[in-house]
């Protein structure tokens, strides 16, 4: 039985932690919020840059010789995988989920007998990566986006994995990031980054909205034209789409951080409350039980005179 | 931004186009400049500056991906010609090949907000 003293300590340091608790999850609410919005204010630029491409590449025609990023390397030995984590944690299962798909990904690529190489975004994912796939990172990124997320991160991004690419280090390339659904959900998604994937031909993880507005279908339209050429266009949209990509994978990633953290540390706030109601209630029935034995030892003590 | 307009002006690689309802599909890179919104003409709705991107025409719209849009009333004068003499102090002081490319883009993308603002 605990006593008194050690009771009091328990309530006292719960509360403590209940208030840190409380005060993580409103800071996050508020981060949630401008992340959301700008989250959902990447997606029409994206999903547009996406139907772009696939003006682009319909009016290439099948096997049209088009640039590397697009076609590939005619190779899928090499995978390069870009698991976008958080840099802190506390925020429930966000940098679990990305870390367990990844992991998954890594073993079933290397059961087909590629080479798998990891390009570690967020430090709380390369820290447990590090653990079992250390030989496998190339690179790493940490602090991202601080003080706050810009494109020029995405370009930074992007101009490192297109220097690999160049270098012919990896054939194909997919990010694995959680997508915002609400503040309580997130959904891992694993797009492929290089080559350009296609919605129609892609997973239904690069199909998501981007599909849905490529279903009023620019392929059965008439075919562009194209001002200054093709080649100078796909020359700068594809890099351009690349970036764009990256950002919209990081926008989502905060977002959903943000969404993450808040939805744990509100569960973790009520969980302090519930144990500082057992604690209270046992601190009482204590303190009760010793007032009774007082009382006992007094009153036997005068009877026995 | 999205709206209805009769007629909108884009600044191509190539020249300025105009670009009216049932256009033959075309995607165009689009160089620092103004694009001119007519909603009736022949007054112009919006003039918005960007600094570069692509546009994208079908026969019922034209998407513009800018990598970045300030509508031009809201340029500052004093502001832009700042930009344009620290640039070009940049280009004085840059050293590698990159860097200097890279100023000089931030520098036509400058001049030509200057250019907006004087039209």
């Amino acid at each position: 039985m605990p006593s008194l003293k050690d009771l009091r300590n328990r309530i006292s340091s719960v509360k403590s932690t209940q208030k840190i608790t409380s005060a993580m999850k409103m800071v996050a609410a508020s981060k949630l919020k401008r992340a959301q919005e700008q989250a959902e204010a990447g997606r029409p630029y994206a999903e547009r840059m996406n139907r772009m491409l696939v003006g682009l590449s319909s009016s290439l025609g099948p096997g049209g010789q088009g640039p590397k990023l697009m076609t590939g390397t005619g190779s899928t030995q090499t995978h390069l995988l870009v698991p976008i984590t958080s840099d802190r944690g506390l925020c429930g299962g966000f940098n679990s989920s990305i870390v367990r798909e990844t992991r998954r990904r890594i073993q079933a690529l290397q059961a087909e007998g590629k080479t798998v190489k990891l390009f570690c975004v967020g430090r709380k994912g390369r820290d447990v990566l590090r653990r079992e796939y250390s030989s496998l990172i190339v690179e790493s990124m940490t602090d991202i986006g601080r003080p706050r997320l810009s494109f020029a991160d995405a370009n930074e991004i992007r101009d490192k994995l297109l220097a690999r690419y160049e270098a012919g280090e990896f054939d194909v390339c997919s990010v694995i990031f959680n997508r915002f659904v609400s503040a309580i959900s997130q959904k891992v998604e694993i797009p492929q980054l290089i080559p350009v994937q296609m919605p129609e031909t892609g997973s239904a993880a690069t199909a998501g909205d981007g599909g849905k507005q490529a279903a009023d279908d620019p392929r059965k339209r008439a075919p562009y034209e194209f001002e200054p050429s093709e080649e100078e266009i796909l020359a700068e949209l594809l890099p351009r789409n690349l970036a764009v990509q990256i950002f919209r994978a990081l926008l989502e990633s905060a977002a959903s951080e943000q969404g993450a953290r808040m939805t744990a540390m509100d569960s973790a706030t009520r969980n302090a409350g519930d144990m500082i109601n057992d604690l209270t209630l046992q601190y009482n029935r204590t303190r009760q039980a010793m007032i009774t034995k007082e009382l006992i030892e007094i009153i036997s003590g005068a009877e026995a005179l | 931004m999205a709206e209805d307009s009769e007629m909108v002006v884009v600044p191509g690689a190539d020249g300025n186009f105009g670009v009216l309802a049932g256009h033959a599909p075309m995607i165009s890179t689009v160089r620092p400049g103004v694009i001119d919104v007519y909603s009736r003409r022949p007054q112009v709705a919006h003039r918005v500056f960007v600094a570069g991107g692509f546009a994208e025409v079908t026969p019922d719209r034209c998407t513009v991906l800018a990598e970045e849009a300030i509508a031009v009333g809201d340029l500052n004068a004093a502001a832009v010609d700042q930009e344009i003499s620290d640039l070009a102090d940049d280009l004085a002081e840059a050293k590698t090949e990159a860097e200097r490319a890279a100023v000089e883009r931030a520098l036509e993308v400058a001049r030509a907000k200057r250019l907006a603002l004087a039209s």
